[in-house]
């Protein structure tokens, strides 16, 4: 039924056949609407369960009734809970996230420049992990079963049941204080050199990097044993092809869907690692942001980084089942 | 390698249990004026920030790392295994409503979410159990409503609804026997994954609070030893990875590991 989507599209389109993929993308895109819907209701309703006069909070103990009752007119504290929460919604989606109770600055303002230098540091341990992760996740489905596949398996799953924190705290143990070869702490000058900057980053790159790498090289592999299993394969493997040409060249092109599927996930895993990674090197990131948000209760602060972390997660999410999507025709029946 | 990785596993759980039993000090008692001690063998591990014995700070650890970690990842699988047979069992509108509210927990990442609600509620030793067990019931839920799915359409789950029998008797009698070996493997997937996650709040100074002390919280309040290099940091990092990787390669290596492997 497979030719009804991809040659005919929506004309053809018959009762019973699988709906077109314009139809299934927007349905899936959708779904993750939905699910960003419900938890923003969810971190509102987390945050909102904290006991205690918010206002009372803000303004100490020492505050004047007028001053207390303007303030909770101001934030909305008379009216019931869902209307402060579509006003809190309504407000996210025009970019003002409410103050900060900590120090009055506006969270858009705090969030900004963090966001980008969490941006930055993703996309550095992007750049470095995707190849190698590659290279090693192929080159270990290649000569499955071997001593070399064997050691892969054993340091991947040691390294994904490490916390983090390990990692981080051996790097700068090994390189930072034995060696002396680079900073322990990750503080960029505006102004820097490219050398600078590339030592700045080198440790918190790479402990990031060890995390990740470990997962997407076993999902890799994973994704094209599956595919080596496949009848076609072993009809090659009797024609008589080498092992090499018979993963690049036979598995690969059907496997690039579950491996692209595999390589977003495993970029998911960013979110955790990042916040570990930014206090170890007090990196000014996002997640240290809402690390020290949440030791002092500030709120505002903490729902505006969640709901950034968690739009993150499912865009990835989102990423990964599309590709899966567009590389799978057969996925689309369901 | 399963036996090997087991004795190392019921070699932590011990400490866990008989650790106080075994310490040479009680955990809070400055027992040097030398902080951030390197191994002796007075101090087998060191002495950490205020000059307490290491080996005994990290005997007592155990309890915590481990004794928070169990019961979280026993709601977490009990309740997910529970709730995926529910689902499978009944199917129709209850199966939509709970795959439809794990599928909200689960894109929340871990990590933020555990941080949102320490941020709320504080982080007491039942908020950080409970925290941990919704996080990863999801999981534990998918696996076994995947299974349970299967086994709904076996023969003798057949035989049985024709016999009349209900809901739970199916679940509990016919399915759940079945499936014992992914679920006590998802059981031990979770108590990784919440040994990490636990470890990384105490770690971020939000998880246990002193004077109790898990071993990620040592990990924090030694941190200051890291320039040093004293065993306080490293020790207590290194317990939890043997404890984490133990249990992982354990699974790796359990006969019959391929059935849990679908969904999750």
């Amino acid at each position: 039924m497979a030719e009804a989507t991809t040659a005919g599209g929506a004309r053809r389109h018959r009762i019973g056949a699988p709906p077109p993929l314009a139809a299934l993308i927007v349905r899936r895109v959708a779904v993750s609407l939905l699910l960003l819907l419900a938890v923003s209701v969810l971190v509102f309703a987390g945050t909102e369960m904290l006991p205690g006069d918010v206002a009372q909070m803000i303004l100490g103990q020492g505050a004047t009734p007028q001053a207390l009752a303007g303030l909770r007119a101001a934030l909305h504290l008379g009216e019931p809970a869902w209307l402060r929460y579509l006003h809190w919604l309504w407000g996210l989606l025009h970019g003002n996230a409410g103050h900060s109770l900590v120090n009055g600055m506006s969270v858009a303002t705090l969030v900004g420049r963090r966001l980008v230098n969490s941006l930055r540091l993703a996309l550095f341990t992007t750049v470095v992990t995707v190849p190698l992760a590659l290279l090693v996740g192929i080159t270990a489905a290649i000569w499955r079963g071997t001593a070399y596949d064997r050691v892969v398996n054993i340091l991947t799953v040691a390294t994904v049941s490490v916390p983090e924190f390990l990692f981080a705290t051996l790097a700068v143990l090994i390189f930072a204080v034995r060696l002396r070869w680079l900073p322990a702490l990750s503080l960029v000058m505006r102004g820097a050199s490219f050398a600078e900057l590339l030592r700045a980053y080198a440790l918190p790159v790479a402990t990031l990097s060890l995390a990740i790498f470990a997962q997407m090289a076993r999902m890799t592999r994973a994704a094209l044993v599956n595919t080596l299993a496949s009848s076609y394969v072993e009809m090659a493997v009797l024609k008589g092809v080498r092992p090499v040409r018979l993963v690049l060249r036979h598995a690969l092109p059907n496997a690039l869907g579950p491996v692209a599927n595999a390589v977003a996930l495993s970029l998911s895993f960013l979110l955790g690692g990042v916040v570990i990674v930014e206090t170890v090197f007090s990196y000014p990131g996002l997640a240290k942001l809402m690390v020290d948000a949440v030791s002092t209760r500030d709120m505002p602060l903490v729902q505006a980084c969640a709901m950034i972390f968690c739009t993150a997660y499912l865009l990835l999410v989102l990423v990964a089942d599309l590709v899966a999507l567009l590389a799978n025709p057969r996925l689309r029946h369901r | 390698m399963a036996l090997a990785t087991g004795a190392v596993v019921a070699a932590c759980f011990a400490l866990a249990v008989f650790g106080p039993a075994l310490a040479p000090h009680a955990e809070g008692t400055i027992v040097s004026r030398n902080i951030f001690a390197p191994m002796s063998a007075a101090f087998p591990f060191g002495t950490d920030y205020l000059g307490r014995d290491m080996l005994s700070r990290v005997l007592f650890g155990a309890r915590f790392t481990i004794g928070v970690a169990l019961p979280a990842a026993l709601l977490a699988s009990g309740a997910g295994t529970l709730l995926g047979m529910l689902a499978a069992v009944r199917g129709g509108a209850i199966d939509a409503a709970l795959s439809r509210a794990m599928d909200t927990l689960i894109s929340l990442p871990t990590l933020i979410f555990s941080l949102v609600v320490v941020a709320a509620l504080g982080s007491s030793i039942t908020v950080l159990v409970l925290t941990a067990a919704v996080i990863y019931t999801p999981g534990s839920y998918r696996i076994a409503r995947a299974v349970a799915v299967d086994l709904s359409a076996t023969d003798f789950v057949k035989a049985a609804r024709a016999r009349g029998e209900g809901g739970l008797a199916i679940m509990l009698g016919e399915i759940l026997p079945n499936m014992v070996m992914p679920v006590l493997t998802d059981f031990g997937l979770r108590f990784v994954f919440i040994v990490l996650l636990l470890s990384s709040l105490s770690f971020l100074g939000l998880g246990i609070q002193p004077p109790d002390s898990d071993w990620g919280g040592m990990v924090r309040e030694n941190i200051e030893g890291l320039s040093a290099g004293a065993p306080a940091v490293i020790v207590p990092a290194v317990a939890i990875a043997i404890l984490t990787v133990s249990v992982n390669l354990l699974i790796d290596n359990l006969p019959g590991r391929r059935i849990g492997r679908r969904g999750d």
